[in-house]
């Protein structure tokens, strides 16, 4: 199967260098101190942020600072219809822990971690039914959103995408069919859109000849997300300071 | 709660008022990581970090600048306690000398046992006997009622119910908020006219309760198998459900929008107040008569 087909489109219609619809609310839920759901195309992501609050895991508990703690969950359908149709996985695969430590860390480099000594910030990310591709970008963006609106400082907003090679062509916010074993993709993450990473994670091998056009276009692409989050946030703080 | 995937969050409620003026101009809101004044020579506020030369913002909220510093205000976020704040918290741990208590903040408050009253009214000094005896007083679960009296610079927080006025709760109920929503008052103890007790913690956390008593013991020896009328317990819950229509709503909750709520929610059964559009009729009214009430003032 070709990825970019002889017109230049891909299977779902998008330019090479085209980013999935963006849409997202935010602070839906009360019982959180931060929440969003975020849906870039058709991948689905629910956020909730708790905290910062006292630090349950007393290990990982740190005097001079916060620790950030994700936890991924997936809900799969069930294969029986007769079944109730939807049904949690049980257990975790190293895929869910990889997303897990991958949001943790990005976001003790942006959060200001050391306003908030001895304590934890929790980050609950669960991704519906609705699952395509550029799964770890939409998790990362959502936690964003959540974070904003649960009031924590941050250096900026992050903003991720996903980004590939096919064809000596970059594409971006990949999607299911296009995240297979042969196409090398990177997931970059930066701040307010700036030239500044603080995520980078490759999957597949690339040559290095691309990889200077491979992170030039992603952080390009991260500014487009980050303008979309930006309208998001300002949308929403308009519609939250209290009535008096 | 439990939360699945299957439903789509709804539109939040606090869209229903979208065109309504919440006194903030747009172009004074920012999120992380936009730069909040060009000009150099500004004060470092809350909510801002210096790159470069230059201040950001780190939270998203709107810009305030009282003469040369410059602070960035977020809408939402936790607890965060002052000295002289009225709290209403649960305890969490017996630890030696000491309760925590969880305040909704961002650590545990602690509770000194020099800083209460025990019964007999008294001031001495504590002994080993009161020590061994904490449990007695307060156990893990107990909600208390509290004043602010150390904010320390790591975060650490201390409490003290060295007035009648707080102490141990008894039969009531407890509606936790955002504390944002939370307006500070000069007082916080309300005998409201419906024949109800509110304290309303600036911690977010809401008391109902049937009357405020000034207990001499401190509230350790009420008897928690008492009867509560039913005329109250109506009362009670309709003041639970006008609270979670006000915070549902995105409006600011003190004495006078919970007795407007309570007013306007007479028209309805207590448990229709649950159904979104009753409670967004009330709401609506709630908005018109605070709005009204502020026009008078001015």
């Amino acid at each position: 199967m070709k990825i970019i087909n002889e017109h230049g489109f891909r299977c779902d219609g998008r330019k090479a260098q085209q980013i999935r619809n963006i849409s997202a609310q935010l602070g839906m839920d009360a019982s959180s101190e931060g929440a969003a759901y975020l849906v870039q195309g058709n991948t689905q992501v629910i956020c909730h942020v708790y905290g910062p609050h006292e630090a349950t895991q007393r290990s990982r508990m740190q005097d001079d600072r916060c620790f950030i703690n994700c936890q991924y969950e997936r809900f799969l359908k069930s294969r029986s219809k007769k079944q109730n149709n939807m049904k949690k996985r049980t257990g975790k695969d190293r895929k869910s822990g990889d997303v897990e430590r991958l949001v943790e860390k990005t976001f003790e480099t942006a959060v200001f971690t050391t306003n908030f000594p001895r304590s934890q910030i929790d980050i609950h990310l669960m991704v519906t039914f609705k699952e395509d591709g550029s799964l770890l970008s939409t998790c990362i963006n959502a936690a964003t959103l959540a974070l904003c609106d649960a009031g924590i400082p941050m250096k900026g907003v992050v903003s991720a995408t996903t980004c590939g090679i096919a064809e000596g062509t970059v594409i971006c916010d990949l999607n299911n069919r296009e995240e297979n074993d042969l196409v090398p993709r990177i997931t970059l993450a930066t701040i307010s859109g700036r030239d500044e990473c603080v995520l980078v994670e490759l999957q597949n091998r690339v040559h290095v000849a691309h990889l200077p056009n491979l992170l030039n276009t992603g952080k390009a692409m991260c500014l487009a997300v980050h303008e979309c989050l930006h309208t998001a946030i300002r949308d929403h703080l308009l519609h939250t300071i209290p009535i008096s | 709660m439990n939360h699945l995937a299957a439903d789509v969050p709804s539109i939040s409620n606090t869209r229903l008022f979208g065109d309504i003026d919440r006194g903030i101009q747009a172009d004074k809101l920012v999120i992380p990581g936009l730069p909040v004044s060009q000009l150099s020579g500004f004060m470092r506020g809350h909510g801002t970090y210096l790159r470069g030369d230059e201040l950001y913002s780190s939270l998203a909220g709107a810009v305030r600048q009282v003469n040369r510093l410059i602070n960035v205000q977020s809408v939402k976020q936790r607890y965060s306690p002052e000295i002289g704040d009225v709290v209403v918290g649960s305890i969490t741990e017996v630890q030696e000398k000491r309760w925590k208590v969880d305040i909704c903040g961002r650590l545990d408050a602690h509770l000194q046992l020099a800083s209460v009253n025990l019964p007999g009214g008294e001031l001495r000094r504590k002994t080993t006997e009161d020590e061994l005896a904490m449990r007695d007083y307060l156990v893990e679960g107990d909600f208390i009622s509290a004043e602010v009296q150390q904010v320390h610079h790591d975060g650490s927080i201390f409490l003290h119910t060295r007035s009648l006025k707080y102490g141990k709760l008894g039969i009531g109920v407890a509606v936790r908020v955002p504390s944002y929503l939370i307006k500070r008052r000069k007082t916080h103890f309300h005998a409201l006219p419906c024949g109800a007790g509110l304290i309303i913690g600036c911690n977010g956390m809401i008391w109902i309760c049937e009357q405020i008593s000034e207990d001499p013991d401190g509230g350790y020896n009420i008897d928690l198998n008492q009867h509560v009328p039913a005329s109250n317990m109506k009362v009670i819950s309709r003041l639970f459900n006008c609270i979670n229509v006000l915070a549902n709503h995105g409006i600011h909750i003190f004495e006078t929008s919970v007795m407007n709520c309570y007013d306007f929610s007479s028209a309805y059964e207590t448990k229709d107040l649950m159904r979104s559009d009753v409670a967004a009729e009330v709401a609506a009214q709630v908005i018109q008569q605070l709005r009204a009430d502020i026009m008078d003032e001015s």
